[in-house]
């Protein structure tokens, strides 16, 4: 569950980013969170990852308390939250598989758990037989659905999706929230940052409007304000 | 978590030699300073080594008055072991002293023509502490019944200098060349990281602990490290044997004696090791710092 109350977040060259927030997400709800650029979008995420903390506010994700969380619990909250970014950021030299063995290793997985749960989630996003390929042989809609894989490799609560389909022409846009989708109803709570109105718009679920540090609208569907 | 050994460590070896070149200049100027501390601590070593040997066998000689009869001079003997800084006398008659004389001199005409009377009694008085043997001799010189001293102060303040100098040196090297080589390691390793700041990205964002991340750098450090002193210790070795040759083959430095290396091989193995380790680590410690920072 990710909790904001009264957030706010004032940058030291002085930018208010966020202006009193509160926020409430259930575990497995599937939301949008738009807005312009600038309107803090950006800001929440970094608040979610532990990567900033709040100037005013409470913060608590996955049971993580963010205002007071210790250096050592970082890595336990960003455990609990998959990451994924407009672009990609996959490693290029090493392969679809080695991409997500290497996120496994990194949190200490057994060799045993790696080789029983990747096949597992390249199947969940359709890329089982790209296993051995390079980032760069594939396409971006494909390298988007490794990134989705790597954030769902650790098993986490949450996942988070900083403009997922940025870089994507509107038909992969939509096979990555579909993909979305599919793991929200397998059980995930997933937030998706984006501003592609259209995109939102077609499917039916929760938006949260953000405009200039500030939620001004809260409901089902883009115009629910 | 428990420490995967066996992952930081192909890790560890896999950047070294990711940066191939620049491990192989790292690892060369570090052997380079173990190599300079090694030689200068050795010499200072030797030359204390060869202070001990001198000092056991340096003595003043204490001429007593002619004048004494057996019992002051006995006498002489017994205030001249209170002195301070004095280990040892020992009695050598005239006698004794013209057949030392006719030991060492070839000049047959003079060992013809010697007598006893041309020598005189004496105490040969032996130190403790060499640094301080001018204080002695001149103790001995102001003691009752002694007429003259005789002794060696060049050959004693040469080897002091020698020491004393190579000891500073070799601890102001050690200091500096320290420095330097946790410098030029801790580059090397700094360009691992700045080669290998897209894993770090990943592993920080799916949760990977600070020390996770560390590891592999830490033993590339420790590697770098420790190849370096077993490189520099089989160089140090090299060039000991060859000095210690050569000076045991010169005629003017006979009075120079080596301590053989297979002697202290020991103490340098584990001096070069800890050295190359607190290096290496210190190194890549030192290059990891910015990444406490979560």
């Amino acid at each position: 569950m990710i909790r904001l109350k009264d957030v706010e977040k004032e940058y030291e060259n002085g930018t208010y980013a966020l202006r009193g927030i509160s926020l409430t997400i259930e575990d497995g709800e599937f939301v949008f969170l738009v807005g312009p650029s600038g309107s803090g979008k950006s800001t929440i995420i970094k608040l979610l990852t532990g990567e900033i903390l709040p100037t005013a506010g409470r913060v608590v994700v996955n049971g993580f308390s963010l205002t007071k969380i210790s250096d050592r619990q970082i890595p336990l909250l960003r455990r609990s939250i998959g990451v994924i970014f407009q672009d990609f950021r996959l490693i290029e030299k090493k392969t679809v598989y080695e991409n997500l063995s290497f996120a496994m290793r990194a949190v200490g997985a057994s060799p045993r758990t790696i080789r029983s749960r990747i096949p597992y989630v390249l199947e969940l996003v359709g890329l089982e037989e790209k296993a051995d390929q390079y980032p760069h042989e594939l396409s971006g809609g494909e390298q988007q659905r490794v990134a989705i894989a790597r954030a769902l490799v650790n098993n986490p609560y949450t996942i988070i999706a900083d403009e997922p389909t940025g870089n994507l022409d509107p038909a992969r846009s939509l096979e990555i929230m579909r993909l979305l989708n599919r793991i929200n109803e397998l059980g995930t709570t997933v937030v998706i940052v984006t501003h592609e109105r259209d995109l939102v718009n077609r499917f039916h679920k929760r938006v949260v409007l953000l405009e200039a540090g500030q939620i001004t609208g809260d409901g089902i569907g883009y115009d629910a304000r | 978590m428990r420490h995967d050994f066996g992952y930081f460590m192909r890790e560890g070896v896999g950047n070294l030699f990711s940066h191939g070149f620049m491990s192989f200049a790292a690892i060369g100027i570090t052997v380079a300073c173990l190599l300079i501390m090694g030689t200068f601590s050795l010499v200072a070593y030797n030359a204390e080594k060869l202070l001990e040997t001198l000092q056991s066998e340096y003595e003043i000689l204490a001429f007593v008055d002619e004048g004494y009869n057996d019992a002051q001079t006995k006498a002489v003997g017994e205030a001249l072991k209170k002195l301070p800084n004095v280990k040892a006398v020992e009695f050598i008659t005239r006698e004794e002293a013209m057949e030392a004389f006719e030991e060492r001199t070839l000049d047959d005409y003079m060992r013809a023509h010697i007598e006893p009377d041309m020598f005189r009694d004496r105490y040969a008085v032996y130190v403790n502490d060499l640094n301080t043997v001018n204080q002695t001799a001149k103790a001995v010189h102001d003691a009752d019944g002694v007429d003259d001293v005789r002794v060696d102060e060049d050959i004693a303040g040469g080897f002091i200098l020698v020491r004393n100098v190579a000891g500073a040196v070799s601890l102001t090297l050690i200091a500096i060349l320290l420095v330097v080589s946790v410098f030029i390691i801790s580059n090397t390793i700094r360009l691992t990281t700045f080669d290998r700041r897209d894993e770090i990205a990943v592993m920080k964002m799916v949760g990977a602990t600070n020390w996770f991340i560390r590891w592999p750098f830490v033993y590339e450090g420790f590697l770098l490290g420790l190849l370096s002193s077993v490189i520099a210790f089989g160089l140090q070795w090299l060039v000991y044997a060859t000095v210690a040759k050569s000076i045991a083959a010169a005629d003017t430095l006979q009075f120079l004696r080596t301590v053989p290396f297979a002697e202290i091989w020991r103490p340098v193995a584990l001096s070069f090791g800890a050295a190359g380790v607190v290096i290496g680590v210190g190194g890549s410690l030192t290059a990891i710092r910015k990444f406490l920072q979560v």
